[in-house]
């Protein structure tokens, strides 16, 4: 299980939309430059593209769901199978629509979230290739999690209480095999000793001095290695020195400095897929 | 219960001998029969006067006078109103274990029926016999005596003396109770065997391994259904028939701890038995798994059973047999087959090995789950595995307690409980208790914990111990190797790997490795490769030999013996044709290997254990003994259990062995006053749900000259407690003491608390024995108390921190508890929760009465039941499960007719608690030695705490009580008895 972790093939990207400046959801009050966040996702999906060489679908945006470019929460994808989430954010459940059908075209087998009274943001959900933490958050509820659990039978998965953050991976993230990055924040030490309390495994962790900066993403490919696009110095110089401390890892800053104003990390903006065969 | 315990001991002896012994060894056998049966009928009269419970005060009293002293009896006369109302329930006890006379009759008539049986089986097998050559039945014979366990080097002549030998042994068996039982095998097939009545869980359990060929077994066991349909594990150690009460001897065999690393088990056989077992737990949604997961395994069952797919042969019908997931689709099937087909190549073995590196990844193996609720009433899972206690919602891990991290296992009617370890910013330990749906569903999840903790967790097993001292007898604990220990066994294992026939699926004749058919010789297959030697471990510990000689064509000849000729196709299965075929076997000589002899070892090392070593408990205090205060320590093993036991059991007192750093003065000290040892005043106190019998023994003549300030300064630490018990299969409460493995034998302690209903629910944390043995404390040295309080409390406070040593916890120093006790509540009853002597003193009548109905109490318990909460609130939530309860106590006291009391302050020597169970009863005894105006008196506090689901007999309790408190210690008197009566007012489902 622990092999192929992190190994992808497919990511599953989505067009900024213009609403996102003024519409999107935010838990601050910062203004965004809808040009530079365009720019910066631009340059997010051309590294997946072209500097990865994953196959990446981009879906087009619709304007009327000024959020959809973060198209992680509107999906989990394990294994072959994908999770069809059901956001916490009424004006978000749309968005996975589209995500659904660019998932069933890959040709996995999708799970989709039924049931009224579950709501899951993918945001929410750490994978770590061992076992599933899923943070229970103003977006996500128990019996999301619980579909989820269910979902993905083999693993197990706990709940991780999550406070004063959007998301549970607003503070951390897998950074490698077993390596859990991880923010200094008092919330985000309190979520790490509950994910370790509650696991049968042992984790390393990769403390960074800012949440934010805790969010990277974490890919094994073919040729490349360990792959880890994390945040820039300009943003979080203290986080990015320790980023850089990682020796064996291949490592990519990517500028987030727009979309992190609507909460939008690095995670967000793509949903990871490993699929053998190419469709 | 003291007879069962000792004829056992007799029985196994005799097994020990040689098979020419047989004649002999059914004498003692007999005898012993008889005498428990005599037994039996005399406590069947008693039942008989006393058991209609409606009948009234009469009888009951004549019961029980037969048992009280004459002050006593008067006592009872007058309060015959007060327990008589108490009386309604039946003594659990009595119903299971003497067999009530009600069951009388029902026992006779089957003993009949099995003599019917034997006796035609015997037929049978003469007739049979007959028909063999005389080579034929002389084969047959060595065979047995192989069975028997001892000669390997036996000859066709012992065929005589041998035939003679059966021929008594069937006479002989017509007395012994057999009884018929079967055992459902993982493959499905069914194994029966005849068992003598009283045959231990042991002994079924390795007839079942060597008809599997099974070496590697102590990943596995053999569980019932309870009457509630419930699934309960058998204990090796105890008797059959009391573990299955009144369900049928019917047992299934499977995995009871599930390797975390199959593939470090030594041979593919037990490898194979743990795909079974997994393909069950598969298909029947035990272990929920995901569909490409199910594909997956499934097609690695395929390959196991049927080999590289062929497209000729296998047309997707050809896995419609196979059960492969809950819910099995079309479409799995296609997935399984294409699987399938990907696999060519690849051996049985190795398939289930690759089916196991999958299985072994799924979030639920080896998880097993129990229900409960948490402190909010919601419903909870909690499961069970090799790396300590998940607590699962729904599907959902809520929390999850390491091993490492718990400190305390126990549980206390419904309810089960753990007490965590704080963590690196917690100062306090908390417990956490979760609601189970009654007291055997309790009792069942912390048996399982104690067994998986001490499996994977520990090094070795902790000894369990036994005396017959005061009818103690071990705690529950596991007394099987741990993984460690079967590890380092499956090493040594050393014979070519056993054949066996892959048979779960109907395609019973495939061969699969591509071996001729004929050496696909399965379990049987002792008969052929009888150097490679079957298990005979058995052998060691059947309790009737001469009974699988004789009397079980079917299960016996299953187990051990077979010939080549012997092989079909139906493996497991057909019990009639292998007697058959066993007749005609040849020579077979097998012979133990090292493996099975160190396993003979064990099984009598087993017998040992019941037998006592206290020396290992002391042992563990010892070790356990923190570094800050070694002179108390060591001032300690004065009044350790051994050398009080011994003084006890024998009526004269011996000398503690002196130990290194131990205070000279005080060991010549009590090597001298302990002789004059002499019966004097006796407490009994019985509780409806607890007896206590204090027991006192005043020394005539004057101790030789002893430091008092010396004394006064061990008087606190002497105390102890050590813990025995005996086979019982409802204790209400239980304690486990969670041990890191490295200190594993020394500082484990499993305790099954006696129930001390109204202490415990004052004091709630407090184990109960705490509170008794303090104000024994308080007699010693009543002046001293207020100074003693601190050092008593010092090792609780190790405790804390958590150097899981002798957790004073369990040390009745009730001084240290005073603090989590709430003060008034514990002084409204005082002369319940000590019967103490400087009580008996002051109040010095002859003969008084106490009676107290305290108001409904309520207990306050600390649960944190998910993570969720505990961080919502930083703290453990405070919870607050009210049990309402209604005490009652009665209090009966002798005059004290030396007059020793005067107040006159004593010096403690030593005390210490022993606590064992039985049926629905535990018995805490408290020795307390105290050296008073150079008189030394040993005082005896007996407390009998007998739980019940229904109604409990109380004057049938009392006088039992007060029955083998005076058998026990003839030269002692019994001074007090207190009835305490404690009913639950509120819900609980028992």
């Amino acid at each position: 299980m622990m092999s192929g972790f992190g190994r992808f093939t497919h990511a599953v990207v989505r067009t900024v939309p213009r609403s996102l400046a003024k519409e999107a959801l935010r838990t601050g009050c910062l203004e965004v430059d809808l040009l530079k966040a365009q720019e910066e996702h631009d340059k997010y999906v051309s590294v997946l593209k072209h500097r990865l060489g994953l196959e990446v679908l981009e879906l087009p945006a619709d304007e009327a769901l000024p959020d959809c470019v973060f198209v992680e929460d509107a999906a989990v994808v394990c294994g072959d199978t994908a999770l069809i989430t059901r956001p916490g954010a009424e004006s978000r459940r749309k968005e996975t629509e589209a995500m659904k059908a660019a998932l069933t075209e890959l040709g996995l087998s999708i799970v989709e979230m039924t049931d009224e009274s579950a709501t899951l943001d993918g945001g929410d959900v750490l994978f770590t290739g061992r076992e599933f933490f899923v943070g229970l958050s103003k977006r996500t509820n128990q019996r999301g999690a619980e579909i989820l659990a269910d979902a993905f039978k083999d693993y197990a998965v706990s709940t991780i209480p999550v406070q004063d953050r959007l998301h549970l991976k607003s503070f951390c993230s897998m950074a490698g095999p077993g390596l859990i990055a991880i923010g200094s924040s008092e919330a985000a030490q309190k979520a790490l000793k509950i994910m370790q309390q509650m696991s049968d495994h042992k984790y390393d962790k990769l403390t960074l001095p800012d949440d934010l900066a805790a969010n990277c993403v974490y890919m094994n490919l073919p040729g490349k290695g360990h792959v880890l696009l994390h945040c820039t110095p300009e943003e979080f110089p203290e986080s990015a020195k320790v980023f850089e401390k990682l020796k064996d890892h291949m490592l990519i800053p990517v500028s987030n400095q727009e979309k992190v104003k609507v909460d939008g990390a690095l995670t967000c903006c793509s949903v990871l897929i490993n699929r053998k065969k190419n469709i | 219960m003291t007879t069962e315990v000792s004829s056992d001991g007799e029985v196994k002896k005799d097994e020990e001998k040689t098979p020419e012994d047989q004649q002999q060894t059914h004498t003692p056998a007999e005898a012993a029969q008889e005498k428990s049966a005599s037994v039996e009928a005399e406590s069947g009269q008693e039942a008989c006067v006393s058991s209609p419970p409606a009948a009234g005060g009469q009888k009951k009293e004549k019961t029980i006078s037969r048992f009280l002293p004459p002050w006593l009896k008067r006592q009872k006369s007058q309060s015959q109103d007060k327990p008589s109302d108490q009386e309604s329930v039946e003594l659990k006890q009595e119903q299971t274990d003497g067999g009530g006379e009600q069951t009388e009759e029902k026992k006779r008539e089957e003993e009949a029926e099995e003599k019917k049986r034997e006796e035609e089986a015997e037929e049978k097998k003469r007739e049979e016999e007959a028909e063999e050559t005389s080579v034929g039945s002389a084969d047959t014979q060595p065979v047995r005596e192989e069975k028997e366990g001892e000669s390997e080097l036996k000859e066709e002549q012992a065929v005589i003396p041998h035939e003679a030998s059966v021929l008594s042994a069937l006479k002989l068996n017509k007395k012994m109770k057999m009884v018929v039982c079967h055992v459902t095998l993982l493959d499905g097939s069914l194994f029966s065997c005849e068992l003598e009545k009283r045959a231990k869980g042991q002994y079924l359990f390795f007839q079942v391994c060597e008809h599997l060929n099974l070496l590697e077994k102590d990943y596995f066991g053999l569980s019932f259904k309870d009457n509630a349909e419930q699934k309960c594990w058998l204990d090796p150690s105890k008797e059959i028939k009391r573990q299955i009460r009144n369900s049928q001897w019917q047992f299934t065999f499977s995995v009871k701890f599930y390797p975390l690393d199959p593939s470090q088990l030594t041979e593919d056989i037990t490898r194979y038995l743990l795909c079974l077992q997994l393909r069950q737990d598969i298909s029947s949604g035990r272990l929920p798994c995901s569909f490409v997961t199910h594909a997956l395994l499934g097609s690695y069952t395929l390959q196991a059973e049927l080999g590289d797919h062929d497209p000729d042969e296998h047309r997707l019908d050809y896995i419609s047999d196979f059960q492969f997931a809950p819910n099995q689709t079309k479409e799995l099937e296609e997935k399984v087959v294409e699987l399938h087909k990907s696999h060519r190549g690849m051996t049985p073995a190795q398939s289930d090995a690759q089916f196991l590196e999958n299985a072994k990844k799924l979030s639920m193996y080896g998880v097993d789950l129990h229900h409960a609720k948490d402190s909010d009433g919601v419903d909870i899972m909690l499961g069970v595995c090799a790396n300590g206690l998940l607590i699962y919602k729904d599907r959902l891990r809520i929390n999850r307690f390491a091993w490492p991290k718990i400190l305390k296992i126990s549980y206390k009617r419904s309810n089960f409980y753990i007490k965590i370890r704080p963590g690196e910013a917690e100062q306090f330990e908390s417990t956490v208790g979760f609601k189970l749906p009654n007291h055997r569903a309790a009792k069942r999840v912390w048996k399982v914990c104690v067994e998986h903790h001490t499996f994977f967790r520990l090094v070795s097993p902790e000894q369990s111990t036994k005396t017959k001292f005061l009818t103690l007898g071990s705690k529950f604990r596991y007394s099987g190797r741990t993984q460690a220990q079967t590890r380092q066994a499956s090493s040594l294992i050393d014979r070519p790997a056993p054949y066996f026939q892959r048979t779960s699926s109907k395609r019973l004749s495939r061969s699969l490795d591509g071996a001729p058919v004929v050496s696909v010789c399965d379990y049987s297959q002792a008969a052929g490769a009888g150097e490679n030697g079957p298990p005979l471990e058995l052998n060691s510990d059947s309790k009737s030999p001469q009974v699988e000689v004789v009397q079980e064509p079917d299960a016996d000849a299953a187990t051990s013996i077979s010939s080549e000729t012997a092989f079909e196709t139906d493996g497991a299965g057909a019990p009639e044709r292998k007697s058959k075929l066993r007749v005609q076997g040849e020579n077979i000589y097998v012979r133990h290997s090292n493996l099975m002899l160190e396993d003979l070892d064990k099984t009598q090392e087993d017998v040992l254990k019941h037998q006592a070593s206290i020396s290992e408990l002391k042992r563990s205090f010892m070790e356990a003994t923190p570094e800050p205060r070694p002179s108390q320590w060591d001032k300690r093993l004065t009044g350790s259990p051994a050398t009080t036991l011994r003084m006890q059991t024998q009526g004269v007192p011996q000398e503690t062995p002196p130990r290194p750093g131990m205070d000279s003065r005080d060991a010549s000290k009590s090597a001298e006053v302990k002789p004059e040892v002499n019966g004097q005043p006796e407490v009994v106190e019985v509780v409806e749900e607890t007896v206590v019998i204090e027991e006192i023994v005043k020394p005539r003549s004057p101790a030789p000259e002893a430091s008092v300030p010396m004394e006064t300064e061990c008087a606190a630490e002497v105390k102890e407690e050590r813990s025995l018990s005996s086979d019982s299969d409802s204790e209400e409460e239980a304690e486990y003491h969670a041990q890191p493995p490295c200190t594993s034998i020394s500082t484990q302690q499993i305790k099954e608390e006696p129930e001390e209903e109204q202490e415990a629910e004052h004091t709630q944390q407090a184990p109960p024995s705490e509170t008794e043995s303090q104000p024994i404390t308080e007699t010693a040295e009543p002046t001293l108390s207020a100074e003693e309080e601190k050092p008593a409390e010092l090792p609780e406070e190790e405790e804390h921190t958590d150097e899981p040593l002798a957790t004073p916890d369990e040390a009745p120093n009730g001084h240290a508890h005073h603090a989590e006790a709430p003060p008034t509540e514990e002084e409204e009853e005082p002369h319940i929760v000590n019967g103490s002597a400087s009580r008996v003193e002051a109040e010095h009548l002859p003969q008084v009465i106490c009676c107290s109905e305290p108001p409904v109490v309520k207990t306050e318990m600390v649960t944190i039941s998910d993570t969720f909460a505990a961080q919502k609130t930083e703290i453990s939530t405070k919870e607050v499960p009210i049990v309402h309860t209604e005490t009652k106590t009665i209090t009966y006291e002798a005059a004290q007719l030396d007059g020793h009391g005067e107040g006159e302050p004593g010096v403690l020597m030593t005390a210490q608690t022993i606590t064992s169970e039985s049926l629905c009863t535990t018995t805490t005894t408290h020795i307390t030695k105290t050296l008073k105006g150079g008189l030394s008196e040993t005082r005896i506090e007996k407390r009998i705490v007998i739980t019940g689901d229904s109604d409990i007999d109380h004057d049938q309790a009392l006088a039992q009580a007060i029955k083998e408190a005076k058998e026990q210690h003839p030269d002692m008197s019994v001074t007090r008895v207190v009835v305490h009566k404690e009913t639950e007012l509120a819900e609980d489902e028992d």
